[in-house]
Formats: structure tokens, sequence, C-alpha cells
């Protein structure tokens, strides 16, 4: 990475250290402005309060404190909860973080196999109609999601009876979306298809060439897409609030718009709702700290579509 | 089955019954099968659906009677669509400007100055959370009595405004909570599209003398156009329809301050049960966007590059 830096530098050192003394001041106040809320968050979660409420400038926890993390995982009674601050409600995120899993393991699985399914067919087989149905697809993709949001709840919720179920919440986006099939078609267009020829030669069928050729070198095209539906769906909350409300399948962010609109005692359960915050962010935080160089990246792909 | 993978179609005009029914043909279709059934479920027949509840009655009670343009008249003479109209407007205007020369700003110097990945990271941290997990920090981060911001007014001496709670506060407060969390996906978008930049421009315009800041402006700015459109026009669709932010920080109020035009086809639908009126508005939103994107599409001129 650092060899690339010479060239403009050493062209005028004397100028371009000054802008570059100014950019760096930028970049530092733009990190500062992203991090300070999740510090805030952070510190909330770990206070008490009480003494929140009596110090609220204080930069650092007041009265520290993990009871809160307990409390908004079930593990603690109604009476200390309440004296907490809290309602006297039971509330069980582990049980949300459940459902937010099922609902997006299911959806990343479903959605990335079949829209590659579809995905090599529209790139490497002939049938008659191929491209009239490919561009339909493509049409599906300029259309807001606000349009088919009202007919899909009452598809969902009066004509099939799925209300409430993991079903209903995952069904409009198990079986494809539209960007899923365009992004892997581009990529499977661009394979070389002298491997593919070879094992169909050795007498491979079509779906054999696809499961044990294909996917296997279509790693990291694969991989940006799941993360990138994972991210997007773990974060879906319109859709789910409305077909998810029962609390056996009702998802994180569905849970937290709930625990933040209930006022147990006057006021928002802040130290509550911050823990809770918390603890739904270690997914995402996971993800971002494993595979924070392919999210970079895989943004920056979609970016030359 | 070597040739089943010749994909580029044959000129060869073969019966109606070879085409459609050779083992490509078929193998084909069964591969499409299951991402069709979700097209055809819940794509194409919601749309077609969605564009018919429009013209009806529906109220989720008795059947729909077909009213022809009756929803769409009632709606143009409904004032409180207007004003959800406009601060919707108002939203795009305060968030789309500042958002992306922001994002252009970090972009650049991520480019030119500071070239680490783990910098390029922190900032696409806020996209990556859902939208209502980032309201629910903001709601607290700016409360006025005891939100860090709220300190700092104090600390002055000054009295917090009430950011959210304030019908002159509210919308910028929900514009820029939404800058914060998004201004990241776009500088690296932007970003992107300036490694297509070949690096011996800017050698050639330093050995001239060009200023960093006319290299800018005559260099990046012009090659960076595609990517710029993209942006844009995927920003102003999106901020067009903002609806998770509000539901969990504003949920439209106060007084109708952030009544955006999804919040508004929520309450028709949701509390009111006019699914005809609620689906009309939606299609409405439709147009609307559409006639941007075109106009987009037609003021940037999207498809030519002057990289060529």
């Amino acid at each position: 990475m650092t060899t690339q830096t010479l060239t403009p530098v050493q062209a005028n050192p004397r100028r371009f250290s000054l802008s570059r003394a100014a950019a760096w001041v930028v970049v530092v106040a733009a990190i500062f402005v992203t991090l300070v809320p999740f510090w805030w968050v952070v510190r909330t979660a770990l206070s008490t309060q009480k003494a929140l409420l009596a110090s609220p400038d204080s930069i650092l926890p007041v009265g520290f404190t993990l009871m809160n993390f307990a409390r908004v995982l079930g593990q603690v009674d109604a009476a200390t909860a309440i004296a907490m601050g809290g309602s006297g409600q039971k509330i069980d995120f582990w049980l949300f973080t459940r459902n937010s899993f099922i609902v997006t393991i299911v959806t990343v699985v479903g959605q990335t196999f079949f829209s590659a399914l579809a995905a090599y067919a529209f790139a490497r087989l002939k049938f008659p109609g191929r491209d009239k149905l490919f561009n339909l697809y493509l049409a599906a993709l300029m259309i807001p999601g606000i349009v088919t949001l009202i007919p899909n709840y009452l598809l969902i919720h009066r004509d099939l009876d799925w209300g409430n179920t993991f079903l209903g919440i995952v069904a409009p986006t198990l079986l494809m979306s539209p960007f899923a099939v365009f992004f892997l078609r581009q990529f499977f267009l661009g394979v070389n298809r002298e491997l593919e020829e070879a094992a169909a030669l050795d007498g491979a069928s079509v779906f054999d060439i696809f499961w044990r050729v294909v996917l296997p070198i279509s790693g990291p095209p694969i991989a940006t897409l799941a993360l990138l539906t994972f991210v997007g769906t773990w974060n879906t909350y319109f859709w789910p609030s409305l077909v998810g409300k029962d609390e056996s399948v009702r998802v994180l962010t569905v849970a937290l718009a709930v625990f933040k609109s209930q006022t147990p005692q006057g006021a928002p359960d802040w130290t509550g709702l911050m823990a809770a915050t918390l603890i739904s962010m270690i997914p995402t935080l996971g993800v971002f700290l494993i595979f924070g160089r392919r999210v970079v990246n895989s943004i920056q792909f979609t970016g030359f579509k | 089955m070597a040739q089943a993978l010749s994909a580029p179609s044959n000129p060869n005009r073969q019966s109606w019954t070879r085409r459609w029914f050779n083992t490509e043909a078929l193998t084909a279709w069964v591969f499409i099968l299951p991402s069709l059934v979700g097209f055809v479920t819940f794509y194409a027949v919601p749309a077609v659906r969605g564009l018919y509840f429009s013209f009806t009655d529906w109220d989720m009670l008795k059947d729909p009677n077909f009213i022809g343009f009756d929803n769409y008249v009632a709606i143009f003479q409904d004032k409180q669509f207007w004003q959800s109209l406009s601060v919707t407007v108002y939203y795009v205007l305060l968030n789309i400007p500042a958002q992306t020369v922001l994002a252009v700003l970090l972009a650049v110097m991520m480019d030119r100055v500071v070239k680490s990945t783990l910098v390029r990271s922190v900032f696409i941290l806020p996209w990556l959370l859902p939208a209502v997990i980032v309201g629910a920090i903001w709601a607290w981060v700016l409360n006025p009595g005891l939100g860090p911001i709220g300190s700092i007014f104090r600390s002055l001496s000054l009295t917090p405004p009430g950011f959210l709670g304030s019908p002159d506060l509210a919308m910028p407060s929900v514009a820029m909570i939404n800058i914060w969390q998004y201004t990241g996906n776009a500088a690296l978008l932007i970003f992107a599209g300036l490694q297509t930049v070949p690096k011996e421009v800017y050698e050639a315009g330093s050995i001239d003398g060009a200023s960093e800041a006319r290299m800018f402006w005559s260099i990046t700015l012009p090659l960076l156009r595609p990517v710029l459109v993209f942006v844009l026009v995927t920003t102003v669709i999106g901020s067009f329809q903002v609806f998770d932010t509000i539901a969990v920080t504003t949920t439209g109020g106060p007084v109708g301050a952030t009544r955006v035009i999804l919040w508004y086809i929520f309450e028709f639908a949701f509390s009111r049960f006019q699914m005809g009126y609620a689906t009309a508005v939606s299609v409405i939103l439709f147009l609307i966007l559409i006639t941007i994107t075109i106009i987009q599409m037609r003021v940037l001129s999207a498809n030519s590059s002057d990289l060529a």
C-alpha cells in the first residue's frame, strides 16, 4: 500500500503536506463523530438509571453495573427490574435474538441458493423467453418496496393466513431477490467455460456441473452476496413489524422498537434500551470484525455495476 | 451434453416443440422455477394487484368496489398529503446535498491521503446497523436532558433545544441521524469510483503545476460522474422512502413535522385500513420516483463517462 503513495507527495512536498494535515484533521473528526455515539451506548448500558439521572454529563459509566444486560435477557425478577427503572414485564432478548437468527439464516441460504440456480440458467442455459424473463426480473429492481408491501401484507396475512409465522416473515425474500439474480448472473457470465465443458464431456448433469464445478469456484462473489443479504435481512424492520408482531416470532429490530416505545416509569427505560441495543449489535459487529475487509470490498464492488 | 453449455442463440430455426421441450430448456426451467415462483408471487402479482387496489375503496371489511380515480382525486385534495409530500422533499433536501458533499470529501481523502482499510471500515460501521438501532441510539444521544449534546449546551450555559421533540428541529435531526448512518456507505462507493481514475492523470496534472483543488475540480469530479450518478439516484430513491428512523424516533410527530410520505401511507393502511387509498398513494410515490430518476439521468447524462 505505502509504495503507491509516493508520486504526488514527492512532486511538491511543501504544499501537499499542508493539505495532508488538513485532510487528516477532517478524517479524524469524522472518525470521532462516527464513534462517539457508540461510546455513549456503552457508557449508558453500564450505568444505573438513578446515577445516570443524577450525573447526566459524566463521560464515564456512573454507578457501574452489568445488571442492565441481565435485565433485558430476562435473568432478573420483576421487582428488581422495576427498581432499576424497567417495567415489571418479562423481556427476553434471547428469544428475539434467536428469532432474528432463524429469519436471517433461512433467508440468506434460501435466497442465495435459489437466486444462484436461476442466475446460472440465465447465464449459461438456452431456453425460449430467457432474455425477456431476465428483463422482467431487472424491472422488479426498479419498483420501490412500498408498492408491493401492502399487497404482500394482504397476501400473507389474509389470503394465506401466515401472519405471525416465520414462514410469513421470510416468504417474500426466500426464493429470490432481483438484485441477487442480477449480481450472480453477471459473475457467472464471466466464468471460464472450459471447466464446465470438461465436466460435461465426463457425463456430468447440468446440476452436477452447477453444484460441483461452478459453485466451488464462485466462493468470493457468493460470500459477498450472502454477507450483504445477511446485513440487510438482520436489519429489516418494516416487514417483520407488520407480519411478526407476536413475541414468539418477533425479531430484534421489532423488539427494540417496541421496547423504545414503552415508557414503564414515565420515560423510556434508557439503560435497558442501550443494553438491548448493544446485545443486538453483537452479531453485526462480529460479522464486521471477521469479514470487515470483505464488507468494505463488497460495497466498493456494488459501485461498479 | 457438451453443447448444452453453448448459450449464444442458435440461428437455425427449430420447431416450437423442439425449442420448448429439449433437455436443456427443461433443465433451465427447473433451475428457474423456485425464483420464478418467488418473482410472480411477491413481485409481479403484488405490483399489478397494488395498481388494481388503488382504483378501489377497499377497507379490508367488505369486498372492494371499483371507484375509478376517486382515490387519486381525494389524495390530491387532501392537505395532509401535500404537507407530507413537502415534509419529504424538505427531508431529501436536508439529507442528500450534505451527505453527498461529505461523502465525496471523505472518499477523496481516503483515496489521496488516508489509505487505511481500518479507517474505511470505521466509516462503514453505522451503515451495518439497523436503522431502528441507529434511531434508538440517537434518540438517546439527542436527549436534551441526558445526552452528550445537551451536556455541551449546558457547559456553555445554554438551554439545549428539544431536537427530536421540537417541530422545527425534528426533521433536521432525523436528516442528521441518517447522514451519520449513510455517509460512510456513499463515501465507499465513490471511493471505489475513484480507483478507476488512472493515477497517471494526477501525475500529469501535478507536473503541470495544478493544485490539489484544481485537480479535484478538473480531473476527479468529471471522471467520477457515472459513480456519482449511481450514488445520487440510489440515495435519493432511498431518501424519499425514509421510514425506520422515524418509526423509532418521532413517529411522524411532533404535530406532523416528520410525517413523511411513507408514514402517511402507513397510517392510512395500518391504522385506518384504507388499503385502496394507501396503495394509490404508493403508486403516486412510484411515479414521482420514476420521474425524478429519469430527470437525474438526463441532467447528469449518466451513461457517458469522460474516461473513454
